[in-house]
């Protein structure tokens, strides 16, 4: 995906590209937390229905969505626990609105069967973990990135998911901007993946007008009932019916048919499987996205996410400062990753350096990729605390 | 008027869907689906506007062949994901097929929550009293003493009564009858779509494959007779009969139900935003 260079904005991958005069007075300037970033951008998304379960550090964003969106005439529901908010977005989704939820860990490890229902039936949805640290209650209010491959393998059974990693507030509101575009547009769960920092940090941030922001729906069908088929073959996705336009099909979380009906045939279901992974396939370089910081002479390379990659640029002005030439990729799609272009950053590189807030997640498959041509280091924290760049420069020493 | 069968069956089930069903011959599950159809019908509802939703057990197969629009779940979650879609769509009669254990196990939490709000859907509870998809293995409907393929030496839980349940839990509406009882299903369960709240109508069904065979009441037949014999209505016959299972309707009550309370909450938020706003 491109990044575009706005007046005053800077740069984006939400804005569109607008030949008319664009005023600094249009952007309405804010002081505010990644959650509710989040808030902000999923209400220009046109988010209908918020269905969640409190638990820190997320709830603010319950906490906001239950005073804005019935100020809107949007739905906003508390549910009796995780699995069930999941379970009503989907619902929701099925009824035609985009919808959202947001958790921890805990909650997102509730959710995890349901997810896979939205993956299976592809009903857009978008789940917002702001990660704390630990399994089990771990440590509610402390910053971790230990879901890394919860998130891409967390429901079971081979599927493809879409993930992508915040690393700041203004990214928080593009991420979910984006998170529900690519929603709607590849009938799939999407999750996004904050942390504490990112969750309760404050920036500035300039919040662009409406009109300047592209938002996608999903596409709807315009056959006649008859020949409409949910789950056709003949395209990656599929058109989406909403109920009640009279296209009363079968949804089932069973694998199916091109008409939603559960199926045994081997070949059917192989279709099915090649088409939901060629839809990430096919779109890899719109749905993969990361920025690069000095990358071109770099022999050594960070490559981090979230809130660590910022550390990782810290480390690359400090190693700069000695003479030493690092560069850094920041990931803001952790699945499914890019590995063409992975693989062409980190070739003929002296050492790569994944810095990660946990024992190592994202730099397995950075080693995977490398293919042992280039050495792969992990640099990690499970203590609450930040990684320190100087962490991240000691490891290339 | 009697329907003449075939255009009846042509009108209302898919005709693209494979017949015979999943089902064991003779399951009660074939007398709750022709009720469904039979109330939806008789209700005169737009077939768009009727979305059957489900959970997972050979009771959760039943929506894939009604010609509405349908929603097989997860075990358990059916009534969460119903929540949604009524908030989404309030215009759609959202009916919601569950087992027993789908309902009452796995799904018990979102059960007592869903009546709690008194959201308005309805939600048909086929009891078999034993988990028949996965092989006849002990339920909290089945019944202290049963034998099932996990309670080889007689379930030692007790069960649950589903209609007290969903009473004192606050839905608007309840009721209970049997598969033998065709016509009173049918009525209960025009009764709950047309009742505004959260209605709860219990099906006592057949399991012969596996709570009858385990339990020497052999085919449906003989279970049918079980229900005949050990119910009694709740309005006619309770004399005499204080320790048969009760059919009837239980509750009917009018409390307000999620959706309409909602459209306060909105109206509520719109004065605050208009007045913060100036
Ligand atoms: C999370 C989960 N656990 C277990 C199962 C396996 N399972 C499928 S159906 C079922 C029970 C079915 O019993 P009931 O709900 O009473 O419905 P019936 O088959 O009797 O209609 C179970 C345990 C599952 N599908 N999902
Ligand atoms: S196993 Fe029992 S519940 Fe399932 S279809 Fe057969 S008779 Fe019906």
């Amino acid at each position: 995906m491109k990044v575009k260079n706005i007046p005053y904005y800077g740069a984006s991958r939400i804005v569109r590209d607008i030949s008319c005069d664009i005023r600094e007075s249009d952007y309405i300037p804010a002081f505010i937390q990644g959650n509710e970033a989040c808030v902000e951008a999923a209400i220009m998304a046109n988010l209908g229905f918020y269905g969640g379960y409190p638990i820190t550090p997320s709830s603010e964003i319950a906490e906001m969505f239950s005073r804005r969106l019935p100020q809107d005439g949007k739905v906003f529901i508390q549910m009796e626990d995780e699995i069930a908010s999941i379970a009503s977005c989907i619902g929701a989704s099925i009824g035609g609105l985009k919808s959202m939820t947001a958790t921890s860990g805990p909650g997102f490890s509730l959710m995890q069967e349901n997810i896979g229902y939205a993956v299976m039936a592809e009903i857009p949805v978008v789940i917002v973990d702001v990660q704390r640290l630990g399994p089990s209650t771990g440590a509610a209010s402390s910053p971790a990135q230990g879901d890394v491959m919860q998130a891409r393998w967390g429901t079971h059974g081979d599927h493809p998911i879409l993930v992508l990693a915040p690393g700041s507030v203004k990214e928080s509101f593009e991420m979910t901007i984006l998170a529900f575009n690519f929603a709607e547009r590849l009938r799939t769960p999407v999750i996004i993946l904050s942390d504490e920092v990112i969750g309760h940090m404050r920036e500035k941030i300039l919040i662009p007008p409406q009109e300047y922001v592209l938002i996608e729906n999903r596409k709807q069908p315009t056959e006649r009932p008859a020949s409409y088929k949910p789950y056709s073959n003949d395209t990656d996705v599929p058109p989406m019916s909403v109920i009640g336009q009279g296209y009363r099909h079968h949804i089932t979380g069973l694998l199916h048919d091109e008409n939603g009906f559960p199926t045994s045939n081997k070949q059917e279901i192989n279709r099915w499987y090649d088409r939901i992974y060629k839809k990430f396939d096919d779109n890899i370089k719109d749905l993969f996205m990361y920025d690069e910081y000095m990358v071109d002479d770099a022999e050594y390379l960070f490559i981090s996410f979230g809130i660590s990659s910022r550390m990782a640029i810290k480390a690359v002005d400090n190693a700069r400062k000695e003479g030493i030439k690092a560069g850094a990729v920041k990931l803001l799609t952790l699945w499914p990753l890019d590995e063409e272009y992975i693989a062409s950053v980190v070739a003929g590189k002296k050492l790569v350096v994944v810095p990660e807030m946990n024992r190592g997640q994202l730099v397995y498959d950075i080693q995977r990729i490398s293919e042992g041509k280039v050495p792969v280091k992990h640099v990690g924290r499970t203590d609450g605390v930040m990684i320190d760049p100087n962490a991240i420069l000691e490891a290339i020493k | 008027m009697k329907e003449r069968t075939t255009p009846f069956i042509i009108d209302n089930l898919r005709g693209n869907k494979q017949f015979p069903t999943v089902w064991c011959p003779g399951c009660g599950n074939g007398v709750v689906l022709s009720s469904i159809v039979r109330a939806i019908n008789k209700l005169g509802i737009d077939k768009n506007y009727v979305t059957l939703v489900s959970g997972i057990g050979c009771s959760g197969r039943l929506p894939a062949y009604v010609d509405v629009n349908t929603v097989h779940t997860t075990h358990g979650r059916a009534l969460a994901y119903a929540t949604g879609i009524k908030l989404a769509k309030p215009e759609m009669e959202v009916i919601v097929v569950m087992g027993d254990g789908d309902s009452l196990a796995i799904g018990g939490n979102h059960f007592i929550h869903t009546a709690r709000r008194n959201i308005e859907l309805t939600a048909i509870i086929i009891n078999n009293r034993i988990y028949g998809m996965t092989g006849g293995q002990y339920s909290p409907a089945t019944p202290t003493g049963s034998i099932s393929t996990t309670s080889s030496y007689g379930n030692i839980d007790q069960p649950f009564d589903i209609s007290k349940m969903a009473e004192v839990a606050g839905a608007g509406f309840v009721a209970r009858s049997t598969v033998y009882h065709v016509a009173e299903v049918e009525k209960f369960i025009e009764k709950g779509i047309e009742k505004k709240g959260f209605s709860v109508i219990e099906v006592l069904s057949n399991c012969h494959t596996y709570y009858g065979r385990m339990n020497k009441i052999k085919g449906p037949v003989d279970l049918l007779n079980y229900f005949k014999d050990n119910t009694a209505l709740n309005t006619t016959n309770i004399q005499g009969n204080e320790d048969k299972i009760q059919r009837g309707i239980f509750v009917d009550r009018d409390v307000r139900g999620f959706i309409e309370e909602y459209e306060n909450v909105i109206v509520k938020a719109r004065r605050q935003k208009k007045y913060s706003r100036t």
